[in-house]
């Protein structure tokens, strides 16, 4: 095929490489700087080689907070993945309903990250908020203030309570793509509810569900907002995760080496995981 | 396999119909013998996917009963009907294997395994999808699905009926021809009573013994191929069968002549019609011929579509249809014949008998 050269094209897309660099390349490699050099100050750095990511990697404090980091993650795909799943099932398909759901659904995700964590804050609050309050009316001892299970509890319910909703929604979605006749089908041939579940929704749901495994996973492991503004990180660094961490080495104690060797494997952390998951989700789907 | 009986069936979709124009389904009573071909025929919207979905179960009607062999089905699930459909679009269980496929309906009734095995085996080998037996349903094409979604069906020697709701939309069309052709062997060969919903007359024709035409909510017409063809016993079914369409002209009758406008026809026989009825006379372009003793037309334009001609030709206000053999021509001074014996009357759009 003969295909044109024309070698002025480029400056069409010359705008969209400036724009990109300023944005995104020129900030990222400012921090692939940081993260190989030293400094006292005056502008004056020194070359460190891989000494920060050295230290990074055998901190005991950075592992910490991977793990904490690690473990928020999977609870919270553990619960919100399946619980989306189930509340998408039990949404009607159509009708006057069907909406009402879906507004309420859409509720959670329409509130700002800050605002959900103060809200939290004040609902869980042990002495005037109605959550705290009743938990310990019951009898049971409650304060995310100063007991570490009280401030996971908190935070993992604060996080299924913003966040089932985008699962629901996908989940929802790919249920609705499905033509009538599979469960017209599913029914001529005996399958039980179960079996329409494994053999039709869950095949066909499979694609929203990567998608939302992957944007929950991201957005779940790179959390900030709301647990800093819950929690702030505390009870002592037990609700730390790993932006929060970052953070507080970066601003707090303008360690801006660690902070950014810290950026960077953080950065390859999400990638990997994300990459490897889809690949292994699609994989065989071309056949 | 059963008889099928319908019995003065009508549906509304909606909760509280008032007058015909709310009911999907007007009146449909109806027998389908053990072991026949059916198909259902009629455009879309009337109402025989409606009607299919009611023999299925999936539907219950807002009245009339449905008989499997003598017995009342009406109020029985789909499951508990014992019935196979095949749906417009090939419904496969993506993630399952071919065998595991057409395993599930036998498994979900809790069929022994070796028992499985065999007739799984079977209905592989009788729908020649053995090169695909281990090969997950997902990748295979849109014929050889639809293939599986029948095989779901035979593959219960136990079921009533197999229906099969326009199964050839999504294949090609040199699939087509081959997928009926061996649908129609299997009926040969195991006696299924089959009924075939569609909007193609070719499939409808060529598959069945019997066809059902049914055109907004109602039957009207139930019969052979030929029948069809020679003695539509509506306007509609004339139009709606062959191709192009029956001719059909306002007459005025006065015993056995038509008169249409200022012409005379001669009719086989008398009809009685009823007073102030609307009079139609209806002759298939096929049994028009160009003749110098008759009706002087003109000829507007002529279609060659291969293997013959289509002449459109008016005869003063009235289009008429001419079908004319590859050879033939045109004469100079076009006039036509309408052959007495392939003459229908209509009146009211309905076929009435001749004779008085």
């Amino acid at each position: 095929m003969g295909k044109t050269w024309n070698n002025r094209a480029w400056f069409m897309v010359l705008p969209v490489l400036i724009i990109v660099a300023l944005n995104a390349i020129v900030p990222l490699m400012t921090v692939v700087n940081y993260s190989v050099q030293d400094t006292f100050g005056d502008n004056v750095f020194f070359f460190e080689g891989a000494r920060w990511f050295r230290e990074v990697m055998s901190s005991e404090r950075f592992l910490s907070s991977l793990g904490r980091q690690f473990t928020f993650t999977a609870i919270i795909l553990a619960i919100e993945i399946p619980l989306g799943v189930a509340v998408a099932l039990a949404m009607p398909r159509r009708g006057f309903w069907a909406s009402v759901c879906l507004v309420l659904m859409a509720l959670p995700l329409l509130i700002p990250w800050n605002v959900v964590g103060a809200m939290w804050n004040i609902f869980a609050l042990p002495d005037i908020g109605l959550l705290g309050y009743t938990i310990n009316h019951m009898g049971i001892d409650y304060n995310f203030t100063n007991q570490p299970i009280s401030a996971w509890v908190t935070v993992v319910l604060m996080d299924v309570w913003h966040w089932t909703s985008l699962v629901v929604l996908l989940a929802y979605a790919g249920l609705q793509s499905i033509d009538d006749a599979y469960y017209q089908a599913a029914h001529i041939d005996g399958a039980s509810r179960w079996s329409v579940f494994r053999y039709i929704q869950l095949p066909k749901m499979k694609h929203v569900l990567t998608i939302a495994f992957l944007l929950r996973f991201m957005d779940s492991f790179m959390i900030f907002t709301e647990p800093f503004v819950l929690t702030g990180g505390g009870p002592g660094n037990t609700t730390t995760f790993l932006s929060i961490d970052l953070v507080k080495a970066a601003l707090g104690e303008f360690n801006l080496g660690s902070a950014a060797a810290m950026s960077i494997i953080y950065f390859l952390m999400t990638l990997l995981v994300c990459w490897l998951f889809y690949t292994y989700t699609m994989k065989g789907e071309q056949k | 396999m059963a008889r099928i009986s319908l019995e003065h069936i009508r549906h509304a979709y909606l909760p509280h119909p008032v007058d015909d124009a709310d009911y999907a389904l007007k009146e449909v009573h109806l027998d389908w013998d053990d072991g026949g071909a059916y198909a259902l025929l009629g455009p879309s919207g009337c109402g025989k996917t409606t009607l299919l979905n009611i023999v299925s179960g999936l539907l219950v009607p807002s009245h009339g009963r449905i008989l499997f062999d003598g017995q009342d089905v009406t109020g029985l699930s789909t499951e508990k009907r014992n019935i196979a459909q095949v749906f417009q679009f090939p419904v496969v269980y993506d993630t399952m294997t071919v065998f595991d496929n057409l395993a599930f309906p036998l498994r979900n009734r809790d069929v022994a395994e070796a028992e499985v095995k065999r007739r799984v085996a079977e209905t592989i080998e009788m729908l020649d999808l053995g090169a695909w037996a281990n090969r997950k349903a997902r990748g295979l094409t849109a014929d050889q699905q639809q293939k599986i979604s029948l095989g779901r069906g035979m593959v219960r020697n136990d079921v009533n009926a197999i229906l099969f709701d326009e199964p050839l939309t999504v294949i090609d069309p040199h699939m087509k021809w081959q997928l009926r052709s061996q649908l129609k062997l299997l009926h040969k060969q195991f006696a299924h009573t089959m009924v075939y919903v569609t909007h193609d007359q070719t499939e409808a024709l060529t598959f069945a013994d019997k066809v059902v035409v049914m055109y907004e909510g109602e039957v009207v017409q139930v019969g052979t191929p030929e029948e069809l063809f020679e003695r539509p016993s509506h306007t509609f079914v004339g139009y709606f069968i062959g191709s192009p369409g029956m001719n059909l002209l306002p007459v005025r009758l006065e015993g056995t002549t038509a008169h249409l406008d200022g012409h005379a026809v001669a009719l086989p026989d008398a009809v009685a019609v009823p007073q102030d009825a609307r009079v139609e006379l209806g002759i298939r372009p096929e049994y028009v011929t160009f003749d110098p003793a008759g009706l002087p037309v003109t000829v507007q334009k002529v279609e060659d579509i291969g293997r013959e001609k289509i002449a459109r030709v008016r005869l003063d206000a009235h289009d008429i249809a001419v079908v004319l053999d590859e050879g033939a021509e045109v004469p100079a001074d076009p006039r036509i014949r309408l052959d007495p014996a392939a003459i229908n009357i209509y009146a009211n759009d309905w076929r009435v008998d001749w004779g008085i």
